[in-house]
């Protein structure tokens, strides 16, 4: 789906209340993003994603999740360090979710180098459009703290290049 | 074993989307099986009420992020069945291709990632790809060609945006469709490999007795197009679906379960289209078939995987035939004005029959719609196969019956997101 080295996913289903939450937050990064960054929406199921990072040196997932912590909670996760914790990813719009891409492409040598992967707490995910007050409220946050991985990550890209 | 034990599950693992199923014992015998989705498209009818004709297409395809294109040609055959307005041939066979790709992209998912775990005896994908990685990459692989097929025909947006009520917004080159052939090509082989794998697997006996509902058509396997028939002997126009179906509403469950009037429950999907359509398989997929032991008609569901990879090789092979066929249209789309009146669409969805009815008014105007999509036609098939499943099974522990419970849900490939929030699963003895 993409060559650029850096890509940022957002997924969900934005007709399913705050199962758009990922997707708004891409939308939200989209246009302030450094230049070869890759901004791309996810609406079908996550084992897209695997396309979707596939030559990316660093990828950022951004999905919502429901794992009891208060609506608009921001959860963090490296997921080139350990697994994504199943309590906190099952509420993927599929059962396939987040979790188990991640952990097929790492199964089969497909995860980039740094994966980094925002789960936003969800409140309502009936069908109908539009976003919860506070998952709404946690999006510019949200957008921000990406923008703030990609700074790092490049940064980190280029301090490695010098040092060689 | 205790009087009464609970079982839960947060989810029915690797079933597309979630819902919730309680199986109740009493004594060893099977006293409830229910299987609850909550919420059919009743959300997307009410937003369709007041929209124009022309947005139903784009409205429906977000129903569902694994079958949009099955949405959208349902929504265009209802709306142009209601203005009388038949497509021209390039246009027709252009919208098969685009659904060719959405059975490639649909069937490599259910099989591979979902469903071949059980035959094997890992608990998914994750687990499968680390013994046997080269097999979970040719599944990928054909995914990620239906995949290419839906982008470069539906248009490169998240949703094949590129379908319109009469047609295309913009038709594709002879020069652009070429380059689908390699990679079909490729995946042509690998679906040919795949029927090889699952006809390998071990199959325990099942035979599911209902009528099998699909349409047919005498030029070809049915996709797009047709009538809709049964092994039962019906045979009946898109029109007449309200007279011979019904959807009966449930207590304790805002699910609608659809039956054939006086006839009760049916089963759609790939046996009733195998079972029903097979001659008019390509001869490499007819060919595929006999080598992997099929029979007409299959009415066991855990061959259904023989079956899915049987009808990878054909959209594959039928999207090769569409593309060397393809003439470019002399435009992307015919004039489709508003009628008012009442139309009525079907398709077949990877997941079997779906139908769609919009009443109009003179100006366009969309006054009420009706959706049935596959899953909920099934829900019947698959609870009764639930039933018997747990009757013969029950003295199993609790994880066991669970897992043979979970699998005989998959074996139906449910697209439970088209239709429910979550899935529990609940067994209760007493």
């Amino acid at each position: 789906m993409s060559n650029a080295r850096y890509v940022v996913v957002g997924i969900g289903n934005e007709y399913r209340g705050d199962d758009g939450a990922g997707l708004a937050i891409a939308e939200r990064v989209r246009g302030r993003v450094p230049a070869g960054v890759t901004v791309v929406p996810c609406e079908q199921e996550p084992s897209r994603l695997i396309d979707a990072w596939q030559d990316a040196d660093a990828a950022i997932v951004v999905d919502a999740v429901e794992s009891g912590a208060e609506p608009g909670t921001l959860h963090r996760f490296d997921a080139g360090v350990a697994p994504l914790p199943a309590r906190v990813f099952r509420s993927s719009t599929h059962a396939f979710g987040v979790g188990e891409a991640v952990e097929l492409a790492r199964a089969l040598g497909r995860l980039p180098g740094r994966v980094v992967v925002y789960g936003v707490e969800g409140a309502a995910f009936a069908a109908g459009r539009g976003l919860s007050g506070p998952v709404e409220a946690a999006v510019e946050p949200a957008a921000e703290s990406v923008l703030g991985d990609l700074d790092r990550l490049m940064n980190e890209e280029e301090s490695c290049t010098n040092g060689r | 074993m205790p009087e009464r034990r609970t079982i839960r599950t947060d989810y029915l693992a690797r079933v597309e989307g979630e819902g919730a199923m309680t199986v109740q014992l009493e004594n060893g015998r099977v006293e409830h099986v229910e299987l609850r989705i909550f919420e059919p498209p009743r959300f997307f009818e009410a937003l369709l009420r007041g929209r124009s004709f022309t947005e139903a297409p784009d409205i429906t395809a977000r129903i569902c992020g694994i079958c949009p294109v099955a949405y959208q040609t349902s929504a265009v055959n209802a709306l142009e069945n209601l203005a009388g307005v038949d497509v021209p041939e390039p246009i027709r066979m252009l919208r098969r291709l685009l659904y060719c790709g959405e059975w490639i992209e649909s069937h490599a998912l259910h099989v591979y990632m979902l469903h071949a775990p059980d035959f094997l005896g890992y608990a998914g994908a994750v687990e499968l790809a680390k013994d046997a990685p080269e097999a979970v990459e040719r599944g990928l692989a054909l995914k990620k060609t239906g995949n290419e097929v839906m982008a470069l025909v539906g248009g490169r947006e998240i949703h094949p945006i590129n379908v319109r009520v009469g047609g295309f917004y913009r038709a594709p080159s002879r020069r652009e469709l070429r380059t689908l052939v390699d990679p079909l090509e490729r995946a042509r082989e690998a679906a040919l490999e795949t029927v090889r794998w699952t006809a390998g697997f071990e199959f325990p006996e099942r035979r599911i007795e209902c009528e099998l509902v699909t349409l047919s058509h005498p030029a070809d396997y049915a996709i797009e197009r047709g009538r809709i028939r049964s092994d039962g002997g019906l045979d009946i126009s898109p029109g007449e679906y309200d007279e011979h179906f019904e959807e009966e509403h449930l207590e304790r469950s805002t699910a609608l379960h659809s039956q054939l009037r006086g006839r009760g429950t049916y089963l759609c999907g790939p046996l009733a289209r195998f079972s029903l359509n097979h001659e008019r398989l390509s001869p490499l997929a007819l060919e595929a078939a006999r080598e992997a032991g099929l029979e007409a008609p299959c009415r066991d569901p855990f061959r259904s995987i023989v079956v899915r990879s049987v009808e990878l090789v054909h959209a594959c092979d039928e999207a090769l035939r569409l593309i060397d066929g393809y003439e470019e249209p002399d435009s992307p789309a015919v004039t489709v004005e508003p009628v008012a009146g009442t139309g009525f669409g079907v398709s077949e969805a990877p997941r079997g029959l779906l139908y769609h009815r919009y009443r109009v008014a003179s100006d366009g105007t969309i006054l009420d719609a009706k959706i049935v999509p596959p899953t909920s036609q099934n829900q019947r098939a698959i609870e009764e196969d639930l039933r018997d499943v747990v009757g013969r099974y029950a003295e199993l522990d609790d994880d066991e019956l669970r897992d043979l419970c979970e699998q005989t849900i998959r074996n139906y490939d449910p697209c439970i997101s088209c239709a429910t929030h979550f899935l529990t699963l609940e067994v209760q003895r007493r």
